[in-house]
C-alpha cells in the first residue's frame, strides 16, 4: 500500500523521534532533543501562518512569551495547576491573537512584518519592565507541572531530560498532526489558495479577512504551548524568550527547512537548534559558519531543505 | 425583472472618465458580450459588476438586490463568479485542488472539526473532490488532474479558470477574455464550453476580442466605446451599426464584423 505524504511525513518523524535516543551518549542529548521539539512546535505554527497562508510575523516569540509566564504566574495567582496554566496560556495566546490580528492582517507584506514586530517587542519590553508582576530581565521561577512523579507512581521512571524528551516530543507529534490535517481540510486550503491569489480566494467566496485570523490564532496557540513547555522543563523564565531575536530565529528555522511543508519546518528547527551545538568546535568562527551555511542553504536550495530534496528525488524517479 | 442589471455604471480614475453610464440586462440562461476597442472600459466595467472597483456612480442588481461594491466573496455567496483575463490560479497547488477551492462555499465547515480531521470535515472534503473531477471531466482536463497547475498549457488553464468559477455553481458567470491567447482548436472548446453552460441556465456576461466567437455565441452585444455604451442588440443589427463599424475602424476588425452578416 501507498502512503499518502501525510502518513508518510508522520512516519519519519515517528522513527526519527523513538530512534534518536539509542544514537544518544548522554543525558544531556534528551535535553538537547527536547529544545529541538519545542522550537518545531512553534515552527509549525509558522508553516501554517507562512507557509500555508503566506502571512508573515516578526513577533512571534511574543506568544511564546504569554505562554511561558502564564505557566509562571497562573499557578502563582490564581492557584492554576501548571498543566492547566499551558491551556490557559493557549486560550489566552488565541484571544490575544484575535484581538491584535483583526486590524493588523489587513496589512500586507513588509507592513505587515513590521506591524508584528512591533507587536512581539511590545510584549518582551512589558516582561522585562513590568518586574512588581514578572520578575524583571532576570524572569521568574515556573512550578513542577508534576507529571513525571505521576509516571513514577504506576511505574514508569525517567529522568528529567528523558521526560521532556518524550512530553515534548509528543506534543510535537500531535501538533504535526493537525497542521497536516489542516493543509487537505477546506480551511487549510482556503489558506494556501490566499497565498495563491487573493482575487481568485475572494471570488471563490472565501473570506480572506476571516481565514488570516484563523492562521493567526493557530499559529499563536502553537507558539504558546511551545512557550509552555519551555517554561516548565526549564522551571524559570525570562523575558529573552519573547525577544525579537527569537521571533527571527523561528520565521528563519521555518523558511530554512522549507515553509510550505511541515517536515520542512521541524527539520529547520531541528538544524539551526543543532548546528550552534555542534558548531561550538569551531570556537571563534562558529557563528561565521552558521551565517555561511544559512546563506547556502538558501542559494542553492531556494525552496528550503525538504520541499528542494522532494523535488530532486521526484526528478530522479522520472 | 432581469437576473442581473446593471444601471448607470460609471467610474472615473484621478479625474478621467473610464466607464460612463453603462446600463444593460442579464437573463437566466443568456449570454450577453461586451465589446468595444482596447481600452474602451470593458474589464473595468467587469471589475465593478464583479465588486474589485466600487463605482462611483449607478448600480448593480443581482436577482433584486442592490449588490453594488459588495466584496467579491459576497458576490459569490449571491451566485456571482468570473475568471480573469490575466489567469489567477493557485500556481502552487494541483489542477483538482484549483477547482476544489472553487466549491469553498459547498465544503467549508467549522475549523477545529478541520484540525482534526473528524468525520464531517473529511466527507466534505471528499464531496467537494468528487465535484472537481466530475467539472474537469466537463472541461476535458481529467488526465491532468494531479498535475501541478503551473506546468498546465495557456488554453488548459483558461479552461481550468471555467471549471474552478463553475464550482461555485454561479447564477451569473462572467468571462474576462476566455479565449484570449488560446489556439483554434482551444476556442473551439471554449465555444463548446460556453454553450453548455448557458443551456443549464447560467447567465453569462462575457467580453472578448475574437469576434467570431462573440457574434456566434451573444444573444445581445453591448458596444463600448471611451467608457460609454455605443450600442446595443443582437449580433446582426450590431455588426451593421454604423457608429460600430466607425469605432473599431481597423479594416480587420471591420471584416469580423460583417463576416457574421
Amino acid at each position: 500500500m501507498r502512503l499518502s505524504p501525510k502518513q508518510s511525513t508522520l512516519l519519519v518523524l515517528a522513527v526519527l523521534m523513538i530512534a534518536s535516543p539509542f544514537f544518544f551518549p548522554s543525558n544531556y542529548y534528551y535535553r538537547v532533543g527536547s529544545l529541538v521539539f519545542v522550537n518545531a512546535i512553534a515552527v509549525v505554527g509558522i508553516v501554517i501562518l507562512t507557509g500555508y497562508a503566506g502571512q508573515i510575523s516578526l513577533g512571534h516569540a511574543g506568544f511564546l512569551g504569554i505562554g511561558g509566564y502564564a505557566c509562571a504566574l497562573l499557578p502563582a495567582h490564581f492557584g492554576l495547576p501548571p498543566a492547566l496554566a499551558v491551556v490557559a496560556g493557549a486560550a489566552i495566546s488565541g484571544a490575544i491573537a484575535y484581538v491584535v490580528g483583526r486590524p493588523i492582517l489587513k496589512l500586507k507584506g513588509y507592513y505587515l512584518a513590521v506591524a508584528t514586530l512591533g507587536f512581539g517587542v511590545l510584549v518582551s519590553m512589558v516582561l522585562a519592565n513590568e518586574g512588581w508582576l514578572t520578575g524583571g530581565p532576570d524572569g521568574i521561577k515556573v512550578p513542577d507541572p508534576g507529571i513525571r512523579a505521576l509516571l513514577e507512581q504506576v511505574g514508569i521512571e525517567l529522568t528529567n531530560p528523558q521526560f521532556w524528551y518524550a512530553f515534548c516530543g509528543l506534543v510535537l507529534f500531535i501538533g504535526a498532526w493537525l497542521a497536516l490535517n489542516l493543509r487537505e481540510s477546506p480551511t487549510g486550503r482556503a489558506l494556501r489558495a490566499l497565498h495563491g491569489s487573493e482575487v481568485a480566494a475572494r471570488t471563490a467566496g472565501i473570506d480572506i479577512a476571516k481565514a488570516k485570523l484563523n492562521a493567526f490564532v493557530i499559529s499563536a496557540v502553537y507558539a504558546s504551548v511551545a512557550g509552555s513547555l519551555l517554561a516548565l522543563q526549564n522551571r524559570l523564565i525570562t523575558p529573552d524568550v519573547a525577544g525579537f531575536m527569537h521571533s527571527i530565529e523561528l520565521v528563519t528555522m521555518a523558511v530554512l527547512g522549507g515553509a510550505g511543508s511541515v517536515l520542512g519546518g521541524i527539520f529547520g528547527a531541528a538544524l539551526l537548534t543543532l548546528l550552534p551545538q555542534v558548531l561550538t568546535v569551531l570556537q571563534d568562527y562558529e557563528h561565521v559558519v552558521l551565517g555561511l551555511v544559512m546563506m547556502g542553504v538558501m542559494i542553492f536550495l531556494p525552496a528550503g531543505l525538504i520541499p528542494s530534496a522532494r523535488r530532486l528525488l521526484r526528478g530522479r524517479g522520472e | 425583472m432581469s437576473l442581473l442589471q446593471v444601471e448607470g455604471l460609471g467610474i472615473s480614475f484621478g479625474g478621467v472618465t473610464a466607464v460612463n453610464d453603462v446600463s444593460f440586462a442579464l437573463d437566466q440562461g443568456k449570454i450577453v458580450s461586451v465589446i468595444g476597442p482596447n481600452g474602451a472600459g470593458k474589464t473595468t466595467l467587469f471589475n465593478m459588476i464583479s465588486g474589485v472597483y466600487l463605482p462611483k456612480s449607478g448600480k448593480v442588481r443581482l436577482d433584486g438586490e442592490d449588490v453594488t461594491g459588495l466584496r467579491p466573496d459576497l458576490l459569490a455567496v449571491r451566485g456571482m463568479s468570473r475568471t480573469f483575463q490575466n489567469l489567477q490560479i493557485f500556481q502552487e497547488m494541483s489542477v483538482l485542488e484549483n477547482v476544489i477551492v472553487g466549491f469553498h462555499m459547498h465544503e467549508r465547515g467549522p475549523v477545529l472539526a478541520d484540525l482534526f480531521a473528524l468525520p464531517g470535515s473529511r466527507k466534505r472534503a471528499r464531496a467537494a473532490a468528487e465535484g472537481a473531477r466530475v467539472l474537469l471531466e466537463r472541461v476535458g482536463l481529467e488526465r491532468a488532474a494531479e498535475r501541478e497547475a503551473g506546468a498546465l498549457s495557456y488554453g488548459a488553464l483558461k479552461r481550468l479558470e471555467i471549471a474552478r468559477a463553475l464550482a461555485a455553481r454561479p447564477r451569473v458567470l462572467l468571462l474576462d477574455e476566455p479565449a484570449a491567447g488560446c489556439n483554434a482548436v482551444e476556442t473551439e472548446e471554449i465555444d463548446r464550453l460556453i454553450c453548455e453552460v448557458a443551456k443549464t441556465g447560467v447567465a453569462i456576461l462575457l467580453v472578448e476580442h475574437d469576434m467570431k466567437l462573440v457574434m456566434r455565441l451573444s444573444d445581445t452585444i453591448v458596444v463600448l466605446d471611451h467608457g460609454e455604451k455605443i450600442a446595443e442588440g443582437d449580433p446582426a443589427v450590431v455588426s451593421r451599426d454604423p457608429r460600430v463599424i466607425e469605432a473599431y475602424l481597423g479594416a480587420g476588425t471591420t471584416e469580423a464584423l460583417h463576416a457574421h452578416g
